[in-house]
């Protein structure tokens, strides 16, 4: 696995190194073009941060593979990731800040497409919805934010030149910090994909030890860092001057309402906390850094009454990108998917089959669905989830996203088989001894659907029962969900695999 | 290295905020000299009295000229006020050439020893009072762009206000002079001098006038 690890490791990378050149202007972007913070500093401090959030907090998220998880083929995830690098690449070249994970989606809906698998319709839709709500929703909190400080600033009559090193110290200590959530929060999604290919081994040293995922996570963050270093400053121009010039003062206020509307809209913590406490819940509502940013310069710009300096022209421009990016990736995607596939006989994708028999025909009917006209497709099968969705909606009509999941979830056909080598190589950082203990109960048996294991797992205890779809709950979910992709993942009867499974004397549910 | 830095950067603020009032203060204290020296001179002519208070006028810019090298120098080096930085310096720059308009006034004053009529000493008493008042207003105003920028138009108001009563001022004297029986030659050495006070209010309104655009800046 060692050189081709590092040939699909390579386009990991390069979404490491386009995050850096593109996220580091969202952070710095204002404070280096008013020339509050010199570059260099502003790149040193980045980098360091982002190394850090990776290594210290990112770690932990590397089992939540955000979407790229969803390609279940490490071919499919080199091209899939080396599509969304390029065209974030391609739209830093023009000076366009742009939503990275937004091109990732773009890139795994040309997957998706490619593969004749279902694209969750949400996703879409998330992802337009962001490109008015966020910069919305930023621009409100930009120029909240300015008339309080003003205010605030006004009644304390504080020296020009003090102020100015409380605003250089707060735009460095700001800047710092989300350089540590970028690299604790995105660091999985750049490289968490290829753990199972990355050609690290543990070690330790001066009493420190790195685990093989430390390892990845740190190798990333160093090519975001060289992303930052390379890269960046075009971005930062763009962000910082321009859509407008910029006060120091007002190149804070828009970083800062920038973390206040990704903390108050997307933060899972918050809202667990004001629901714990019943407090009233904010809805969370998808947001991206790159257009919140945008909109806070904006917002700053029409609450001075300056709408006027506001260049319309270049925010036009920037929210064209915006549009294109996922089109690009889907694009790039898809066609580099055939090259992959036909050129250089790579797999890029497992193909997935959807059988209804009795036992997915009668759950399916469990969860509400009609069985009249369902039956007529019992013992039907079929090769890929567009072909089974269509299939189920001639029958039933039009199915919403979620209902369209659920069935796929049901039908979807995977051979799966509890294997105790296989439960050794478990993480025990994930699971606990009970967890363990109750897996290695199900040691020998095989299961035909996913769902038949989480229910083979659930009688073990009912630690691996969802609980209520509540704000409270919501936590435990999905770290249950985590938990039992992981396991899914594990126990899976590859091809290759399948000699050695007959050879084990498994015993079939 | 973040934290050290920061407390490196609120240090040398603190250090510069206290030279940048120092200079403030250097002004302000050669007014309150500049009209002692003109008493002085119109009672009893170049004294040893006087010539020391031109001393002190002149030790007084060779300070803030030290200060305000020191100013330019540290804004420059540790990139404060990025913004604001040129408008500081022009408005520092522009209050020495003040300090250096006093000095130079001063010893003029020992060098040419004009004669001013014993009937015009009141106006010329008056001009500077108004004058030296116009460069304290902007010493004041000055003060206030760096703490509190909203009421610096209050000041920048009276400075324009003193401004116009020196050349009121100015106008009399000169037409007395004119109207007066002193020989031609006088007539214009005493009004070269009404002129040269005068230009002091004159400096300080054109710094309101460059103040009153930095104030706009700096509220944006």
């Amino acid at each position: 696995m060692g050189t081709s690890g590092i040939v699909f490791l390579s386009s990991g990378l390069f979404l490491g190194w386009s995050l850096g050149a593109n996220d580091a202007a969202n952070i710095f972007g204002t404070a280096v073009s008013t020339r509050m913070v010199k570059f260099k500093t502003a790149a040193v401090v980045c980098s360091i941060f982002i190394m850090l959030g990776a290594v210290i907090s990112g770690v932990g998220a590397a089992y939540t593979l955000g979407s790229l998880g969803a390609i279940n083929a490490i071919g499919g995830a080199f091209v899939t990731t080396f599509a969304a690098a390029f065209t974030v690449y391609s739209m830093i070249k023009c000076g366009l800040p742009v939503s990275v994970s937004q091109a990732v989606v773009g890139a795994i809906i040309g997957w998706n497409w490619f593969t004749d698998s279902v694209t969750d319709v949400n996703s879409i839709v998330r992802i337009a919805s962001t490109w008015v709500a966020c910069p919305l929703l930023a621009a409100t909190f930009a120029a909240v934010l300015y008339i309080v400080f003003k205010k605030l600033l006004g009644s304390v009559k504080i020296h020009l030149l003090r102020r100015d090193a409380c605003t250089r110290l707060a735009m460095i200590l700001t800047g710092a910090f989300g350089a540590y959530s970028l690299g604790a929060n995105n660091m999985a999604n750049v490289v968490g994909v290829f753990v199972p290919v990355a050609p690290f081994s543990e070690f330790s040293f001066g009493g420190l030890h790195f685990s093989a995922v430390q390892q990845l996570f740190f190798v990333g963050s160093v090519a975001t860092a060289v992303g930052v270093f390379t890269y960046s400053y075009k971005v930062m121009g763009t962000v910082g001057k321009g859509l407008m010039p910029l006060s120091p003062f007002a190149a804070w206020v828009v970083v800062l309402a920038q973390s206040m509307v990704l903390f108050v809209f997307a933060s899972e913590g918050l809202e667990y906390f004001l629901a714990s406490h019943n407090l009233p819940v904010i809805p969370l509502v998808p947001v991206s850094s790159t257009q919140a940013v945008v909109g806070a310069v904006i917002g700053i710009g029409v609450c001075k009454g300056a709408a006027k300096n506001i260049k319309w022209s270049v925010v036009l421009r920037i929210m064209c990108g915006w549009v294109i990016t996922p089109v690009i990736a889907a694009g790039i995607c898809f066609f580099s998917l055939f090259f992959m596939q036909n050129v250089f006989n790579q797999q890029v994708y497992v193909p997935k089959n959807y059988t209804i028999s009795e036992k997915v025909f009668n759950r399916i009917v469990d969860q509400g669905f009609s069985a009249g006209k369902l039956s007529t497709l019992k013992g039907e099968k079929f090769g890929s989830g567009i072909e089974f969705i269509r299939a189920v909606e001639r029958r039933l009509g039009k199915l919403t996203g979620a209902q369209q999941q659920k069935m796929l979830d049901i039908a979807e056909n995977v051979r799966l088989s509890v294997d105790a080598d296989k439960i050794e190589t478990l993480d025990n950082r994930l699971f606990s001894a009970d967890e363990l203990a109750q897996i290695k109960e199900l040691t020998g048996q095989r299961f035909n659907y996913r769902w038949e294991l989480q229910a083979a797992l659930a009688k073990t205890g009912t630690n691996w029962e969802y609980r209520p779809a509540t704000i409270l709950n919501k936590q435990y979910n999905k770290m249950l969900s985590q938990k039992l992709t992981v396991i899914e993942n594990a126990f899976i009867v590859r091809a290759t695999d399948k000699k050695r499974t007959s050879a084990c004397g498994c015993t079939e549910r | 290295m973040n934290l050290s830095k920061g407390l490196s950067m609120f240090y040398s603020s603190r250090a510069l905020e206290n030279k940048i009032d120092e200079f403030l203060d250097r002004i302000s204290e050669a007014g309150l000299i500049y009209k002692k020296a003109i008493h002085v001179f119109l009672e009893h002519g170049v004294t040893e009295d006087f010539v020391t208070h031109a001393d002190q006028i002149g030790h007084i810019e060779s300070r803030a000229d030290e200060l305000r090298r020191e100013i330019e120098t540290g804004l420059y080096e540790q990139n404060l006020i990025p913004d604001l930085r040129a408008d500081v310096l022009s408005l520092v720059e522009d209050l020495d050439a003040i300090l250096n308009a006093y000095d130079a006034s001063g010893y003029r004053f020992t060098i040419e020893q004009p004669v001013f009529p014993a009937t015009l000493h009141p106006d010329v008493l008056a001009i500077v009072e108004s004058v030296t008042n116009s460069v304290e207003q902007i010493t004041i105003a000055a003060r206030t762009f760096f703490r509190d920028f909203n009421s610096c138009r209050d000041y920048i108001h009276k400075v324009r206000f003193y401004e116009s009563e020196a050349d009121r001022i100015s106008t009399k004297i000169k037409r007395a002079v004119y109207s007066s029986d002193l020989p031609l030659a006088n007539k214009m050495h005493v009004c070269s001098f009404v002129e040269m006070i005068d230009n002091l209010a004159d400096m300080a309104e054109d710094i309101t006038d460059k103040l009153a655009i930095y104030v706009i800046k700096r509220d944006n």
